[in-house]
């Protein structure tokens, strides 16, 4: 069990900065997700908290103790590979034994432990088989079961799902989930899918470029996003942003766009230039009385919802996510409106979200 | 009919193929089934013109390989009868055994110098394999083209130097000077090959290794090395045939305590002309140990233990 602060946490190869100066907390028995795009230093910052990347500069705290240049076999953490990294010349019993035996615990108690996981994990019957046979699913518990056996302060996991399956993905996740909520150990876990971190994490960090770009609960992150790039990097379809320039001061709340007032939260700080509204297609609908009118490109079917992409006036392209069951054809035009409060407003030239009066207090990027 | 994939060959390409290849045997093994059966004739039958394929087999090579011999009286041997088998072989022939030729110990340095060298270029090879595979070493490219470039001219073009230097030292006639020539000559291969098969082996294992609480040494040593035995097994099979077959330097730089065999068995002389069976014989036993290793880790060679364990 742990609390991990990373505090201006910060690791360059030679003159490539992999990760800027992040700090931010884990707090104990959360299940953590780093996410981003590949090359982002989600990876990165995992295996320095790991120990098997040393930072440039910074901090790593856990449980108050500062172990950054520590080494990894002192950190008593357990990291689940993308690749599994089973032992392939150890069979199933001998890997998940490994980090036990390091420890120099006595044989029985190594059978009897390993008997326990391999019980928590339906892989009793495959103990005795070499790794090499196994299954990608049968695998990854091995990986599993070689990371809990040891009881470890916390699970480190890097896209541990990436080899799998589709298929088998979505279950393995609900596996892992519960696994955490039974053993209720800190875990922080590396995706570059965005699903796979709403539906698994309590809390996000959305990284790009070596950046933290947003910190919170994956409702706060997809609703209110603090940055251009976690609006986009964030639903399927991503968030709709239209361009135009305006001067909003503080305390508005409305404006015109192509001859319809538009709203919005309140606006707690002065907006001017270049500025994007951002709304979610799921927070688009239609309004008959609307001046902001689309006409229908395309319509993608999709069993519960539909995809419908509108171009409007301005040549500006939506999509929106409506009711399967809404009576909407190709070609025509349909005047559309948005949920006010879901209007997110952003500077074009910070990238950054403007700040409004949410509901509570969403944590700014970092 | 049966059904035959687009890769697979067909029946009369396959018995083509056995043809070619039993016919490549055969033309390599011509020369040592020539070898053994050289070992197991008289010198008479040796040098029979046309050559015999049918003869009656003798030890006297063998015993002419081990013993050496004196030419006695009648009345000498009259009186000294034949105790065994092969005293009485050389009894027959006018002789008696005057005592232990030298190839035992020639064989034994040979032994030694061919086993410890490849030891010393394997396990020297391991450790600089890895750390070129592992770790940012400065001028890393710059290193492994020089430790390359000694491969670029024969070794032999050094010999003058390397037979002052190992006057001026004193390690001619020695194994400690044998084993470190043959180790010089050896590693660059070791590093080579052996960098090859450590850069195959996911880094992924080793950093589980250390998160699972092991120290960087002791992941090498459970991990790697483990993961590396077939590298290490046919870098070690290269290693030896080179310095157990090694004649130029073996002949230049030894002639007394460290002779090895291969400059041996040549001298091997015989009572009125060149001893051809005892030769034959030499070079016979001289195959066996090189043959045993391979056939031992021939296991290795074959065997991909990293297969499937890792998914790329």
């Amino acid at each position: 069990m742990a609390e991990i602060n990373i505090h201006n946490l910060r690791k360059e190869f030679g003159n490539f900065v992999a990760v800027e100066s992040s700090t931010f907390t884990i707090a104990d028995g959360e299940f953590f997700m780093l996410l981003g795009p590949s090359g982002c230093g989600k990876t990165t910052t995992l295996r320095m908290i790991a120990g098997l990347e040393l930072p440039t500069s910074g901090e790593i705290i856990i449980d108050g103790e500062e172990v950054g240049q520590k080494p990894a076999s002192q950190r008593d953490f357990a990291f689940v590979f993308q690749m599994f990294a089973l032992y392939p010349h150890l069979n199933v019993r001998q890997n998940i034994s490994y980090p036990l035996v390091s420890q120099g615990m006595r044989r029985a108690e190594i059978r009897q432990k390993v008997g326990e996981v391999a019980g928590i994990l339906g892989i009793e019957e495959i103990l005795e088989r070499p790794v090499s046979g196994l299954s990608g699913g049968d695998r990854q518990r091995v990986a599993l079961g070689r990371a809990i056996v040891r009881n470890p302060k916390c699970f480190l996991m890097d896209e541990p799902l990436g080899a799998l399956d589709a298929e088998f993905r979505e279950h393995m996740a609900g596996e892992l989930r519960s696994l955490h909520d039974r053993m209720n150990a800190t875990t922080v876990y590396v995706t570059h899918d965005q699903r796979e971190a709403m539906q698994m994490g309590d809390r996000i960090v959305v990284m790009n470029y070596g950046v933290i770009e947003q910190f919170g609960t994956p409702r706060e992150i997809y609703d209110f996003p603090a940055t251009l790039f976690v609006a986009e990097f964030m639903g399927s379809p991503p968030m709709n942003l239209i361009q135009f320039e305006d001067h909003l001061p503080a305390g508005t709340s409305h404006m015109t766009l192509n001859g319809q007032s538009i709203g919005f939260r309140r606006l707690q700080e002065e907006a001017l230039g270049k500025l994007t509204l951002g709304i979610r297609p799921e927070h688009v609908f239609i309004d008959d009385q609307s001046n902001y009118r689309g006409k229908v490109t395309s319509v993608e079917y999709l069993g519960t919802t539909q995809i419908v992409s509108l171009e409007v006036a301005n040549g500006d392209h939506l999509k929106a996510r409506f009711a399967a069951d809404v009576p909407i054809r190709e070609d025509e035009t349909v005047g559309l409106g948005f949920r006010d409060d879901m209007v997110t407003l952003f500077d074009r030239s910070s990238g950054r979200a403007l700040r409004s009066a949410h509901k509570d207090g969403v944590a700014a990027h970092g | 009919m049966t059904s035959v994939s687009a890769m697979e060959p067909g029946r009369g390409q396959k018995w083509l193929a056995a043809i070619l290849v039993a016919a490549y045997a055969l033309l390599t093994l011509l020369p040592l089934i020539w070898i053994l059966s050289t070992g197991f004739k008289s010198p008479a039958d040796s040098i029979a013109y046309p050559p015999k394929l049918i003869f009656e087999p003798t030890l006297e090579g063998y015993v002419n390989l081990f013993t050496t011999q004196t030419r006695q009286t009648e009345e000498y041997l009259a009186s000294h009868p034949p105790g065994n088998w092969y005293e009485r072989l050389v009894h027959d022939k006018g002789m008696v055994i005057a005592g232990p030729s030298r190839f035992g110990e020639r064989f034994l340095n040979s032994v030694i110098i061919g086993f410890g060298s490849t030891f010393l270029s394997v396990f020297l090879g391991t450790l600089a394999a890895y750390a070129f595979s592992r770790y940012r070493v400065p001028l890393k490219d710059d290193l492994l083209f020089f430790i390359l470039s000694t491969r670029m001219m024969p070794p032999i073009a050094v010999a003058i130097p390397i037979f002052l230097m190992f006057r001026a030292v004193g390690l001619s006639d020695t194994h400690a000077g044998m084993i470190l020539l043959y180790t010089a000559v050896n590693l660059s291969l070791a590093v080579w090959l052996l960098k090859g098969f450590i850069d195959e082996i996911p880094l992924e294992y080793e950093e589980a290794a250390l998160i699972d609480g092991y120290t960087r040494l002791q992941a090498f040593i459970k991990v790697v090395l483990p993961q590396a035995t077939t590298g290490i097994a046919s870098t070690a099979i290269f290693c030896l045939i080179f310095a157990w077959n090694e004649y130029a330097f073996a002949v230049l730089l030894t002639s007394g305590s460290a002779q090895t065999a291969p400059p041996f068995i040549p001298t091997i002389i015989g009572v009125g002309g060149q001893d051809w069976p005892a030769v034959a014989a030499g070079a016979t036993l001289f195959l066996v140990p090189v043959m045993v290793f391979t056939i031992l880790l021939r296991r290795h060679l074959l065997r991909g233990i990293t297969f499937g364990a890792v998914r790329k």
